[in-house]
């Protein structure tokens, strides 16, 4: 079967990839601006078609718990939410992080703190990457900067999942949530059959019995699960970074943006560059594992990197972890919902080449 | 020392009265002595041996003092943060509709901070099974006020009693979930006697059985005593929970289904 076009939000292709994905189950409740993806599902009733159970919970608390159990039998489950729903998840993420249990998480971001805005952010950075809830431990993020990204990565996030037993974040924004684009989407595929063989379907003779749990009193077995994990979070570093260049071979001065604020850089490039200034644009793709061998390699080259956020300047401090020290690191942000637009991020860039902070 | 001849005619299966369920493991249960949970959990081993149901069984264990419940019968676990055992059993439950699904859950754990995941679930009408051992207290944290506590009854951070006017009353969770259509049989039972023991046996039975109907959501609240919360010996503990706890959590069907299990109930 070929990909099909359609014209799409980006919640929308969301809900259509991961009924194509062959997701089992979607588990989540309503928050602008990310509600077409629970009212999407609803709509299509995949259950009649594929199988996948849709259930909108009584809260985000219920719904990761949910989403916990699920993926504890070994099931392709999901859920989404924007910022404040995000927060209320954390306990439940930590939970599936210390059960290696794999899953996918959106969140369409909106701006903070507290109840906050309903307009696109980028301020959930530190949330995703750094942790969120308690304990050590690391989420896969993936941050996509157009619908197309947002259908794909559903699949791609179960992949990574599946493949290191640890919950995947797709940490989107209200602006790509909500605008509409073309959008290739995959053929479906049918729902696994393949049981893991930890997880939780009822114990065979064949078999010991399968236990789903975080718990271990004892410090010495703690601190050797500890330090699997590590191992694990480890080998997504070396495997797994993904990220995009846009003209950054002859770059002199480089933004570093993800998700919407890569797509208003692409753009300041060209501004910056019609004016004479050898502007580059790298885009994480993966905010954790981030990339920063491929950014401290470009420190030996540029004179400057800046970085653009939605936010009050969260990722620079990964950007200067990159580039320890070799070059100046900036910071350009916006914030409460507001979106840089290409012409302020050109003028932000001319005033760090004079030199002005 | 005795005179060991004979022993294995004794011991022969024709005079074999009772015996370790084959779903109970071998792990030394925590619990302190005379602490009702051990007779729940044999219980609940026994009907899963009994109905033959060890491969299509998923329990749900909770946090408080039963979160090591997953050490204890050999099946399938999964082990639930703290009041979301409901939450966690609606996927399972949803996802792998073949099986049989239970959360096993305490007072605190049920009927503060899960209320809203066992009422929901309640509501929807979810087809597991919901086993809520109810003593009064949290045991596992040292003895603190419980939703469940009675009033005017002593506790870690009720030193004084529990003084309704500024903590609140006691929340009866068996009696509002019995008031939802979602629910299809909800009883309150106890352990603390041979007798009790034999019904609460009979209603697990029962509530398992019903679960192949696809009707709703089983509740069992289980009513049983706290020894070292409680500062009383076992025998003190059964004797203050027939006198105190059982005329505030009467004993007895909430609400009883016409429909009869499929199969009949073994006799006990």
């Amino acid at each position: 079967m070929e990909k099909e076009l359609r014209l799409m939000k980006g919640n929308e292709a969301v809900a259509e990839a991961a009924i194509r994905a062959g997701a089992d189950g979607y588990f989540g409740y309503p928050i602008t601006p990310q509600s077409e993806i629970i009212e999407y599902l609803m709509e299509a009733n995949p259950y009649e078609t594929t199988g996948m159970v849709v259930l909108q919970a009584e809260s985000e608390v219920a719904a990761i718990n949910m989403v916990y159990g699920g993926a504890g039998c070994g099931k392709k489950v999901m859920t989404t939410s924007s910022s404040p729903g995000i927060s209320l998840k954390q306990e439940g993420i930590t939970y599936i992080a210390g059960a290696e249990l794999p899953c996918l998480i959106v969140n369409v971001v909106r701006g903070g703190p507290g109840l906050g805005t309903i307009q696109p952010a980028q301020s959930d950075y530190f949330q995703a990457v750094k942790g969120g809830g308690h304990g050590d431990y690391h989420l896969i993020v993936l941050a996509p900067a157009s619908v197309q990204e947002m259908a794909d990565f559903v699949d791609l996030g179960f992949e990574l999942a599946f493949r290191y037993r640890n919950p995947v974040m797709m940490l989107s924004d209200g602006a790509i949530g909500q605008m509409m684009e073309k959008v290739w989407l995959s053929p479906p595929k049918e729902r696994s059959r393949t049981v893991p063989d930890w997880a939780t379907t009822g114990k065979p003779p064949t078999r010991e019995r399968n236990i789903i749990t975080s718990l271990e009193l004892d410090p010495n077995r703690q601190e050797i699960f500890n330090e699997k994990l590590v191992v694990k979070y480890n080998e997504i570093k070396e495997k797994e970074v993904r990220f995009e260049e846009f003209q950054c071979a002859d770059a002199e001065y480089l933004f570093v943006a993800y998700g919407t604020s890569a797509r208003v850089c692409q753009k300041a490039v060209e501004l910056a560059r019609n004016q004479g200034i050898k502007a580059g644009l790298l885009r994480p793709i993966t905010l954790f594992p981030y990339p920063s061998k491929q950014l401290n390699k470009l420190a030996d080259q540029v004179r400057l990197m800046l970085s653009v956020e939605m936010s009050a300047g969260q990722m620079v401090e990964d950007v200067m972890l990159s580039v320890n020290g070799k070059v100046p690191v900036y910071h350009y942000g916006r914030m409460g919902g507001m979106i840089p637009t290409p012409d302020e991020v050109v003028e932000n860039l001319k005033e760090r080449i004079k030199g002005g902070r | 020392m005795k005179d060991m001849t004979g022993i294995k005619e004794i011991i022969s299966p024709e005079n074999l009265a009772y015996k370790k369920s084959e779903i109970l493991t071998d792990e030394i249960m925590h619990y302190c002595p005379g602490c009702g949970h051990s007779t729940a959990h044999r219980i609940l081993a026994e009907i899963i041996e009994e109905e033959g149901i060890q491969q299509d069984t998923i329990g749900v264990s909770p946090v408080g003092c039963s979160v090591f419940l997953y050490n204890y019968l050999n099946i399938d676990w999964q082990e639930a943060a703290h009041g979301r055992a409901p939450a966690v059993a609606t996927a399972i439950k949803r996802l792998l509709p073949e099986k049989f699904v239970f959360t096993y859950q305490g007072d605190g754990d049920l009927a503060a901070i899960g209320t809203a995941e066992t009422i929901h679930a309640c509501n929807r009408g979810e087809n597991f099974l919901i086993i809520f051992v109810n003593n009064g207290i949290y045991g596992m944290t040292g003895g603190q006020m419980a939703p469940t506590t009675l009033p005017g009854m002593k506790s870690s951070t009720s030193p004084f009693g529990r003084d309704v006017r500024t903590m609140g009353n006691p929340l009866k969770m068996t009696d509002i979930v019995a008031t939802l259509p979602g629910t299809y049989y909800v009883t309150r039972q106890s352990v603390h006697n041979p007798s009790n023991v034999k019904k609460t046996k009979r209603a697990m039975r029962k509530a398992f059985q019903y679960q192949k109907l696809n009707k709703g959501t089983c509740f069992i609240e289980i009513v049983s005593n706290c020894p070292s919360g409680w500062k009383m010996t076992p025998v003190q503990s059964n004797k203050w929970m027939e006198e105190n706890m059982f005329p505030f959590y009467p004993l007895g069907d909430l609400k009883v289904p016409e429909e009869q299990p499929v199969q009949q109930p073994k006799s006990e």
